[in-house]
């Protein structure tokens, strides 16, 4: 993809987020989809190309009236909407369409109108893993956090100190779940959920969505809002199972991913001035730190623990609090897209001043897969 | 009401193999007749080089401790707390099970010692392998 060819020029989350039982999971799609209709001052008859994971294209194009000429239902769980712009601007520069709507909605709290999570027991996952008793992300996400923190001797104080000073980021968001100051002593004596893993080192589970409208570059100052220019993106997968990763210190997936999309965007990471690293998990942002480049291998807890990464820090991530705090319905990947659009329009309740590069990173099952879109907000 | 019990694997024309042995007391591998990868879990050609031609093997069942989490919250067939782990077999490949037979705690349970496969009949046609840890 050529830098800058493709700007996002649509942006909005759900009207409401957090525990909503008066929604179901499509309704979620169409309020995130409406509002960002309206930021980007379109109607659905102005979109022809759709796409969205946790419900099917189908499903969205016919509940609002949309009759696409494209249509991507990639689901690779959390990060689908970054592998979604990154698909959506290769159809807008192939010709395929011209104006793409990209939505995320979930009652992943709720669970009005979802359907529910069946794995079969003849996949792989389901005999080589279920006999042995995971339930769900807190016990697969977290597996391989022991080896990393024996590899690297790093601690679970700078584990807990991640979610700490994602809530000093998510204090300066109204809408975000949890406000309230946490210390790592706060964090260490929360409830055992999986060990190491205490319940405020572990994401949300909240009611929510957001969408996207992608467009080319040439049409995007036509739009009221300050365009996103799509400077890179990348992507990739590796195991249904998180037992069979390559490195339980490194997920092929991210490296993969994100040389990509910095290959793509000419850039290094000393050029990013914003960064969101999917966080379901406090160990998450020390895998995307060290993955992406930006601090060497064991060294992501320190550069995290000396406040790199908080507020007042050289490289602010997560400045919306993430899946620890802001919200997370299962497929968080949405809302760190979001906040990389809020920083670089110059509109985030925890504004970086003067962000012009922003990259959100993203992770898809269990260290399953990966998608990482970098933007700029500097005109072609 | 009977207990809820633990979630079963359902063997597939490729997996048979594997579940086959563990009821008569062995864990099988495959290795590739060209390159001699040996991987896990079992399919009828070779993951690394693609060779359709691969030979099942019984693995030593020695193993160490390679990474886990100890579960506090309740799930069906399970009393918490309890393991889940990945193992890193002599052979190379890694798999997931439960550490059996010592205490369920950090201070029992230490990276890279030693363990090795115990295997437990759960019904009539499934048993499931789980490791020990080894005496020295």
């Amino acid at each position: 993809m050529k830098p800058k060819s493709i700007a996002i020029v649509g942006a909005a989350e759900t009207t409401q987020l957090g525990k909503l039982p008066g929604q179901s999971q499509i309704q979620l799609h169409a309020d995130a989809a409406l509002n960002t209709l309206a930021d980007a001052g379109l109607t659905p008859r102005d979109i022809d190309g759709i796409a969205t994971a946790g419900e099917t294209p189908v499903t969205l194009a016919h509940y609002l009236g949309i009759t696409p000429t494209w249509v991507d239902g990639t689901n690779v769980g959390g990060c689908s909407f970054m592998l979604h712009v990154r698909h959506a601007a290769a159809a807008i520069n192939e010709g395929l369409c011209k104006t793409v709507l990209i939505t995320h909605g979930e009652s992943g709290r709720s669970n009005v109108g979802r359907a529910p999570f069946a794995r079969a027991a003849s996949s792989l996952a389901g005999q080589f893993e279920a006999p042995f008793g995971p339930m769900g992300p807190p016990t697969l996400f977290t597996l391989p956090v022991l080896r990393y923190l024996k590899r690297y001797g790093v601690t679970q104080e700078e584990l807990a100190m991640v979610a700490v000073i994602q809530r000093e980021w998510a204090a300066f968001h109204p809408r975000a779940s949890y406000r309230t100051p946490i210390t790592v002593d706060d964090v260490l004596g929360s409830d055992m959920v999986a060990y190491p893993f205490r319940k405020l080192m572990c994401c949300l589970v909240t009611d929510g969505g957001g969408a996207l409208i992608l467009t080319s570059a040439e049409r995007a100052r036509d739009f009221p809002q300050r365009p996103v220019y799509v400077l890179g993106t990348g992507e990739s997968v590796e195991t249904p199972m998180v037992s069979q990763m390559e490195d339980f210190t490194s997920s092929r997936a991210f490296v993969v991913s994100g040389k990509k999309a910095f290959a793509e965007a000419g850039i290094g990471t000393r050029d990013v001035d914003h960064l969101m690293i999917y966080d379901a998990f406090a160990h998450l942002p020390l895998f995307g730190l060290e993955d992406l480049g930006f601090v060497e291998r064991g060294a992501a807890a320190k550069f995290i623990w000396e406040r790199n990464t908080a507020p007042g820090g050289k490289l602010p991530v997560n400045t919306n609090g993430g899946g620890l705090s802001y919200m997370h319905s299962g497929m968080y990947g949405m809302y760190a897209l979001q906040e990389s659009v809020r920083q670089l329009r110059g509109v985030s309740p925890a504004q970086v001043p003067g962000a012009k590069i922003s990259v959100a990173h993203g992770v898809g099952g269990m260290f399953a897969a990966s998608g990482t879109i970098v933007m700029s907000n500097q005109a072609p | 009401m009977p207990e809820p019990k633990r979630a079963l694997p359902e063997p597939t024309p490729e997996t048979a193999h594997f579940w086959e042995g563990t009821r008569q007391g062995e864990l099988r591998l495959q290795r590739c007749d060209g390159c001699a990868h040996v991987y896990f879990p079992p399919r009828p050609f070779c993951p690394r080089c693609a060779h359709r031609s691969v030979t099942v093997f019984a693995a030593s069942g020695r193993a160490t401790l390679y990474s886990y989490v100890i579960h506090h919250r309740p799930v069906p067939g399970f009393t918490p707390p309890y393991s889940i782990a990945v193992v890193e077999l002599a052979e190379g490949p890694r798999m997931m099970t439960n550490i059996v037979g010592c205490p369920q705690t950090p201070e029992a349970l230490v990276l890279d010692m030693p363990v090795e496969v115990v295997f437990e009949p759960i019904n009539d046609s499934i048993a499931l392998p789980f490791f020990r840890p080894v005496s020295r």
